[in-house]
């Protein structure tokens, strides 16, 4: 009786301490989803390329009035662990001049410039006839902190959105609209949790100045051009991670945990009170 | 004493220009952020002042009028970094001669800081006359904007198709943008017919601009007051380069961000040193500046000098595209001994871009090539992070584990008291 009681209460203190890390955990790895902030500095235009492309924080929203046949380009930056999400809306005007032919595209690309596959979401979506606005929607793999580099994950880094109209027929070329981009992410956690991080995020135009140093040093070739001139500049709300925390450390420990407290459970099962009862005291 | 202390400030002197002299000079144009802009951005708006701007058709006043009104609100909200300049085609030649007409494109602001008061005055001035020369009076804008190292944008406004054919607009604006000096031409169609807006958003797509048309006033200062606050945009801008045919004889860059031209079905070979224990880091894109046929694809690898592949990026699309690009990376592993040199990596560009025989292809499609170098991570050595578990599975394990090690233990402590009982 007293052994079931011992390993009853050791269970509950083991889920609770579990619970109670885990949540710990979460609330140290960032908030689930990243919250709207940066409302007040959100981008009204658009960047025309992979250089000049809007920065938009996540969970931020940037509006532009651009033409139909106009390239879009946002950046935002994604961090390991992050499974980001971005929509966008095209509004055509309601007036008679509007572009009814087009098929509208969203691509994501990272900060290599290699386009992103989407997990899920409408990436491209003809207008309907009498469509006043059309809703786009991408969901990436998630973001790992490492992958090879003969692999196209998602890598922390910076994120490129274009947003164009696919095919357009001539009539319809230059025609206002009004875009809107919104850019969210969830926590996937641990369990995509990898070994290994990344020197730097994959930020263009990231070349630390040791490296610059070095390559200086190794060529001095006629085609100078300096180093450290950030492409985009975006990061998260608190920084890069530095890769190493995950929630698996909170799992590890608790199963550490569990597996004491089970093992004195065991012990007490089998060892009994302490001492035989046929042994008489004083012995 | 008084010796000593001019002697630290000479130091001081000393010291700070020394700093500013190794400060890396950008060979690429950025504006700094804290200081001053290092090139102003140069604006030219070219207006079609022809004939048929007299036509009362934009929220029922003439074209020209709403330009007019545009370009006063315009010039009113113009960023005081920029240097703007106004350019006319077709303002003062009022006769039938075709040869004097299609020369007929005058500055009529100079490009360089703006007195908003004299350069509304000369558009006042402005009334509808000739021709529509866009393409002569293209090749004098960019003229106009020679000088210094920022961007450039040339804004077109027009009614018209050009009049001054063989001398296609098209084919000048793709030439202006081969010379790389990071012109954009932008263009806006009033109240455009088909073929104007063909020519228009060819010119702007030969350049990596906008067309847009035009049918109301406000569309109209909108979008120019957008594309000269474009211009203000701080950008890097890319240096020029030329890659070779083959590996050996490419030039050797450095991080940086490049650009180049490359003609269909043609690959260009660039050099880059990476040290052990650096991580290589280049994207490139291949931007379709014409009429291109619909599948095309773009390839980077990086090979190492004698030929051997390390790693590729490529990519493949279809349909309406402004550029097409890849990236890639290759972390070069530490090596011990002291004479770790630098491996010199040859990165490819090749593009698989074709076109319809009736276009052009020369100059060669842009080319804009990004070039990092980081210090290289360690590589990971498991899958899971650090080896550590998660999962209600792990949990288990790890509970039954410690449970049967628990009654083993008890086991033997009965069996050692039994024995110690025994004694």
């Amino acid at each position: 009786m007293r052994t079931t009681k011992l390993l009853a209460t050791a269970g509950l203190l083991g889920a609770s301490a579990l619970t109670a890390l885990l949540g710990a955990g979460t609330a140290f790895a960032g908030s689930g989803d990243s919250g709207s902030s940066g409302d007040d500095k959100a981008p009204t235009e658009a960047g025309t390329s992979f250089r000049t492309a809007q920065e938009v924080e996540q969970g931020g929203r940037a509006t532009a009035g651009a033409s139909t046949g106009d390239y879009l380009y946002w950046s935002f930056p994604a961090d390991a662990g992050q499974r980001p999400t971005v929509k966008a809306t095209v509004k055509l005007p309601d007036s008679a001049a509007r572009p009814s032919g087009a098929t509208w595209r969203i691509d994501v690309y990272d900060g290599l410039r290699r386009r992103q596959s989407c997990m899920y979401g409408t990436q491209s979506r003809a207008t309907a006839p009498d469509a006043t606005s059309v809703g786009l929607s991408c969901t990436l793999r998630t973001v790992r902190a490492w992958s090879e580099q003969w692999a196209n994950d998602p890598l922390p880094g910076t994120y490129y959105v274009r947003l164009t109209a696919a095919t357009l027929t001539p009539s319809d070329q230059g025609l206002p609209v009004s875009a809107e981009v919104e850019v969210t992410s969830k926590e996937v956690g641990g369990s995509s949790a990898v070994d290994g991080s990344l020197a730097a995020p994959l930020v263009p135009g990231s070349t630390t100045e040791e490296a610059a140093a070095a390559s200086d040093d190794a060529s001095d070739g006629e085609n100078g051009s300096s180093a450290g001139q950030a492409l985009a500049t975006g990061e998260p709300e608190d920084g890069w991670s530095s890769g190493w925390w995950s929630d698996r450390w909170v799992w590890t420990a608790a199963g550490g945990i569990l597996a004491a407290l089970a093992s004195i459970g065991g012990y007490a099962l089998t060892r009994g009170t302490g001492r035989p009862s046929r042994v008489p005291p004083g012995m | 004493m008084i010796i000593r202390k001019r002697l630290a400030a000479g130091t001081c002197v000393l010291f700070a220009a020394l700093t500013m002299g190794l400060t890396p000079v950008g060979a690429s144009a950025a504006d700094n952020p804290d200081g001053q802009p290092t090139a102003a951005p140069k604006v030219e708006l070219v207006l079609d002042v022809s004939g048929s701007m007299r036509a009362r058709d934009i929220d029922g006043g003439s074209r020209m009028a709403a330009a007019k009104q545009a370009f006063n609100e315009v010039l009113d909200a113009t960023p005081k970094e920029v240097e703007l300049g106004i350019r006319t085609l077709g303002a003062n030649y009022r006769g039938e001669d075709r040869k004097v007409g299609c020369k007929d494109t005058a500055q009529l602001y100079p490009v360089g800081p703006l007195d908003r008061t004299e350069a509304k005055t000369a558009v006042a001035t402005l009334s509808p006359t000739g021709w529509t020369p866009i393409g002569p009076a293209l090749l004098k804008a960019a003229d106009d904007l020679n000088g210094g190292d920022g961007s450039r944008r040339i804004v077109l406004i027009s009614d018209g198709e050009d009049t001054c054919q063989p001398l296609d607009p098209c084919e000048v604006a793709r030439d202006i943008a081969a010379k790389g000096i990071n012109l954009t031409i932008d263009t806006l169609g009033l109240v455009p017919d088909a073929k104007t807006r063909d020519q228009l958003s060819c010119i702007a797509e030969a350049t990596g601009g906008t067309y847009t048309s035009v049918r109301h006033t406000d569309e109209l200062t909108g979008r120019v007051g957008q594309l000269v606050d474009r211009a203000a945009d701080p950008v890097v801008n890319p240096v020029a380069v030329e890659g070779a045919e083959e590996c050996t004889g490419a030039p050797e860059i450095k991080p940086g961000l490049y650009t180049d031209r490359e003609t269909f079905g043609e690959h260009r070979f660039y050099r880059v040193a990476v040290a052990p224990g650096q991580e290589l880091r280049a994207s490139v894109s291949v931007a379709a500046d014409r009429a291109v046929n619909k599948d095309y694809g773009v390839l980077l690898r990086a090979v190492t000098e004698h030929g051997r592949e390390i790693v590729r990026g490529s990519e493949a699309g279809d349909g309406r595209t402004d550029v097409i690009s890849t990236g890639l990376r290759y972390p070069k592993p530490e090596q011990d001994g002291d004479e770790a040199a630098a491996e010199t990596v040859c990165l490819q560009v090749s593009n698989s871009y074709s076109a319809p025989a009736s276009v052009k292809a020369t100059p060669g499609l842009p080319v804009e090539l990004t070039v990092d170098v980081v210090d290289a991570p360690s590589a990971a050595s498991d899958v899971a992070a650090f080896g550590l578990g998660r999962g209600w599975w792990l949990l288990g394990a790890l509970v039954l584990t410690g449970f049967a090690a628990g009654v083993l233990w008890g086991w033997i402590s009965r069996w050692r008291v039994a024995v110690w009982r025994t004694n």
